[in-house]
């Protein structure tokens, strides 16, 4: 029993006319044409050579930090003859060969039959016979102890091979998370050790009489500066903050919160809780921050809550004061994890729009 | 006037050059001179690898000709360029990230902290001859190579290829495609510039909201918390090594399952499901399609030489406290990037956790679906179709409605997403407004696949309508006659065999009738048919317009006095 057989027993409503007549082409049946086509094929792998030969030439003779400039075209010399000339090289071979292949070859069609991908009655009874041949020399039959026990091996022989991926990385347990992803560098700071805030690209500390308002600044925990490599990478992805002065008047500040800002400053994680960009956009006149990576947007005069996009958590505001000499200071880490969300996070404490 | 009968008389394809010959004795072949000379040196290697029987089987090998079949070849010749490219830069890139000072010759950057492998890739930019030439060529190629692969991915649905026996190619090709925009974003990542950085803290947000086990899939891929120290070199090793090798094994297995089934071809005159109609390989073919390797490599590297792509030192190192606006990855990951950014944010909080689907849900599910989808897909239509015969016609894609309809649906949505992963460009390159371009793509990413089906498949009914039009009335001739009423009526003139033979040498298959055992034509099934897949059956196949019968052709063109009567469309 085939399966194909309802198709077949269709006879099809047109008989095949069978394959076109081959009509020799334009340029075939042409004498002169012939020749202006391998011209071009003759032509086209001549310039190839050619422009190959330039191009060696160029990539010693043309001098490197050469730009050229033509309209808004702007390149390095080198760059712009060195590759043209190699990929004219490359081209016109293929120009030539196609063109030959096109013009210059009989490209008449030719017929073949298609054979079945299955393999025939024939062979796949002396596969079986052969098939039953090992079986009974291997003697499975007779000793299934033998297969059993080498599923067993070969189901678990692989194992110390997988366990060794075990290593990849540090294990993110409770107390290891609480040491990296729930803690930035403001966990440092204690009322009587206050880390000041500073300017991200110049590391100066940061005087709250020196930001107007509307105005925002980046800026670090002063300890940042002790920090390369890694550990200084693996801080900026959790310790950026942003400044924002707006006048105190037109924000909204909760009752829980009327202590973490120094005079309409206050201070927010910059990294947005969606999948964690830096978030730098700022809306002057709406107080909206807005991230570039998604578009998540969130009010900074109402404690950072989301008012568009992905994000589904408010900004961490870290409560923030000033020093006798006027620059402002953290006492303490932020009250949350900041940056994305991921599954052990205990979201129950970030702030929500009509929280108190 | 004329009838299918008095057509052309189908010719006997065994008369045109075939594979069946009798045996030939050597000395009956005609040897040109420059064969005769290389006679010794061909004894030589057939003793040794038997290249008279490769010969007799591929030199003369039959590959259907169609534009539609070149673009696989492209695929397949960009990821040649990137081998070729790729093991250039492995010669001079570093990939640590071990921070070091710069101090090459672009001066915006001396003295910069950066990491090893940024500093090598702009020395390679910067300072080694030819070095951007092949990093922009690369790029380039693999732009195109997961383009190439895209769109002969959608030609293969379009036109039914992988249907029976072609199930396990295309799951090869899902597989390579899936392969090809990971390696296309591990290889966006190496270089560590604030883009490419960027794009890493991403992937990082999208693994740690996986529910359950995210924190863990965290750390253990940047082991450690982001960025860690080891990500760009455990990416170089899945770049250059991993993903390469498992790409050359499932090309050669692609490749090798075309020449073992031969190439599928369009419906035409003189093609079965039996025979290959095509160019001989050796010569027409190789020349092509060689040439096409050049064409492919030479307009790959005329970009690189005049098209700038990524230049990385305009971004700067990577630094998580920095981003650029108008942040977005390569185009491959562009509809994922517009589904993260058009999503609600929606966040459950049950007890201490935490379940991100504002990222899970677009990121990894809609990922992962889509690759699902479509690796099942054979199977899926098959279901609704009951299709169980082997095709080595392809289908033209107004053939089957249903399926087409719901391509251009997934195109829609897939682009309607890319809409989405731009929003910020569209809204300040044509003064929109933001947050309104994202709430309508929200909407329309649902209503945009459903018109798009209805409106595709209707079209695709409508080529199904004239086509039928054209076999039983014939097409217009363009002559008006007046008869002595003073109405006029057009001639219609019987389309050729060739077109009537193209046009219905591949009936679809017939909608499944509820029922165990036997079909509607008493022949025996293997499975029964639930009335719930029947009704899934008709709603697919239903709405066909049958290719009229033999005994309606007839018909249709019988009677001298046809043309003349008043038309009735």
């Amino acid at each position: 029993m085939n399966d194909n057989s309802p198709n077949e027993l269709r006879r099809p409503p047109v008989d095949d006319p069978g394959p076109e007549t081959p009509t020799p082409s334009w340029v075939s049946a042409n004498p002169e044409l012939s020749k202006a086509a391998q011209r071009r094929v003759v032509g086209a792998f001549g310039l190839s050579a050619l422009s190959a030969l330039i191009s060696v030439v160029a990539y010693f003779a043309i001098p490197l930090h050469i730009q050229v400039e033509l309209g808004s075209f702007r390149a390095g010399l080198h760059n712009v003859v060195f590759g043209t000339t190699m990929g004219l090289a490359i081209l016109l071979i293929g120009i030539g060969s196609v063109t030959w292949g096109r013009n210059l070859m009989n490209d008449d069609e030719i017929v073949q039959e298609r054979h079945p991908p299955q393999s025939s009655d024939e062979d796949r009874t002396e596969a079986l016979a052969q098939l039953s041949e090992g079986v009974r020399d291997s003697g499975v039959a007779r000793r299934r102890f033998i297969m059993g026990s080498l599923g067993g091996a070969l189901g678990l022989f692989a194992l110390p091979l997988v366990v060794t991926l075990a290593g990849l990385g540090p294990w993110p347990v409770p107390s290891r998370r609480r040491a990296t992803i729930e803690r930035t560098l403001f966990a440092e700071a204690t009322p009587q050790a206050p880390i000041r805030l500073v300017n991200d690209v110049t590391f100066r500390p940061v005087k709250a009489s020196d930001i107007e308002i509307g105005q925002l600044v980046n800026a670090q925990p002063e300890n940042v500066q002790h920090l390369e490599g890694v550990e200084l990478q693996q801080a900026k992805a959790k310790s950026s903050i942003i400044l924002v002065r707006m006048d105190p008047e037109t924000i909204q500040v909760p009752e829980s919160r009327r202590d973490w800002q120094v005079s309409g400053i206050l201070c927010y994680s910059k990294i947005c809780t969606h999948v964690g960009c830096p978030i730098t956009l700022w809306e002057q006149q709406t107080h909206h921050l807005l991230c570039p990576c998604h578009q998540s947007t969130f009010d900074l005069g109402n404690s950072g809550v989301v008012v568009f996009g992905p994000a589904a958590r408010s900004l961490p505001q870290l409560k923030i004061g000033v020093d006798d000499e006027g620059y402002l200071i953290a006492t303490e880490d932020f009250r949350v994890p900041v940056g994305p969300s991921y599954f052990e996070r205990d979201s129950r404490n970030d702030f929500q729009e009509g929280d108190a | 006037m004329a009838t299918p009968a008095r057509m052309a008389e189908p010719t006997d394809p065994s008369s045109a050059a075939t594979s069946t010959r009798t045996a030939l004795r050597s000395d009956q072949v005609d040897l040109p001179p420059a064969l005769t000379n290389r006679a010794k040196e061909a004894k030589w290697l057939d003793e040794r690898l038997g290249i008279g029987g490769v010969g007799k089987a591929f030199l003369r090998y039959a590959f259907p000709n169609h534009w539609s079949f070149l673009i696989g070849e492209i695929a397949l010749w960009s990821f040649v360029v990137l081998l070729i490219t790729g093991v250039f830069l492995t010669l001079w890139f570093k990939p640590s990230m071990a921070e070091v000072e710069y101090n090459g010759s672009y001066q915006l950057m001396k003295g910069m902290m950066m990491s090893q492998a940024f500093a090598s890739t702009v020395d390679i930019s910067m300072d080694v001859r030819g070095g951007l030439l092949l990093r922009q060529m690369h790029h380039w190629a693999a732009l195109l190579f997961v383009s190439a692969a895209f769109v002969h991915a959608a030609r293969v649905f379009f036109t039914g290829a992988f249907r029976k026996p072609r199930e396990v190619q295309w799951l090869l090709g899902v597989g390579l495609l899936f392969l090809a925009t990971m390696g296309g974003f591990s290889g966006y990542s190496l270089p560590d510039d604030l883009l490419s950085g960027t794009g890493l803290r991403f992937a990082d947000g999208l693994m740690r909201s996986i529910p359950l086990v995210g924190t863990w899939v965290e750390f253990f891929v940047f082991n450690g918390e982001f960025p860690g120290d080891l990500i760009i070199s455990r990416l170089y090793m899945v770049h250059i090594l991993l993903i390469p090798a498992l790409i050359l094994a499932l090309v050669a297995a692609h490749v090798g399952l075309v020449a073992y089934y031969h190439h599928t071809q369009y419906p035409g005159p003189g093609r079965t499901e039996h025979n290959v109609v095509g160019e001989p390989a050796f010569p027409v073919y190789i020349a092509k399609a060689g040439g096409l390797f050049f064409l492919t490599w030479g307009v790959l590297a005329l970009f690189g030489a005049l098209v700038t792509i990524n230049p990385v030192w305009t971004y700067g190192p990577y630094n998580p406290a920095q981003v650029t606006a108008g942040s977005q990855p390569d185009w491959y990951m562009g509809w994922v990037e517009g589904a993260v950014r058009i999503m609600p944010g929606w966040e459950s909080h049950w007890g201490p956790t935490t379940w991100s689907w504002n990222i899970f849900i677009p990121g990894v599910i809609l990922l992962g679906g889509f690759f699902t989808v479509m690796a099942l897909w054979p199977w899926i239509e098959q279901w609704f179709t009951g299709d169980t015969r082997s095709h080595h016609l392809l289908e033209f894609p107004w053939q089957n409605a249903t399926r087409t309809g719901i391509g251009v649906a997934i195109i829609t949505f897939m682009l309607l997403l890319q809409f989405g992963g731009a929003n910020d460009l569209i809204a300040t390159h044509f003064a929109l407004s933001l947050n309104a371009i994202t709430w309508f793509l929200r909407f329309a990413v649902f209503l945009g696949p459903i018109i798009a089906f209805w409106v595709t498949k209707r079209i695709c009914l409508g080529i199904q309508r004239r086509r039928e039009e054209r076999l039983v009335h014939g097409s217009p001739s363009g002559h008006m006659h007046r008869n002595a009423d003073g109405a006029y009526h057009e001639d219609d003139v019987p389309i050729g065999r060739d077109e009537a033979f193209t046009l219905t040498s591949t009936p679809g298959p017939d909608p499944l009738e509820a029922g165990p055992g036997t079909d509607a034509r008493g022949v025996h099934r293997n499975e029964p048919v639930s009335t719930r897949r029947a009704r899934a059956s008709r709603w697919w196949l239903g709405d066909n317009i049958a290719a009229p019968t033999r005994e309606e052709l007839e018909a249709g063109h019988s009677g001298d006095g046809h043309e003349l009567e008043p038309s009735k469309k």
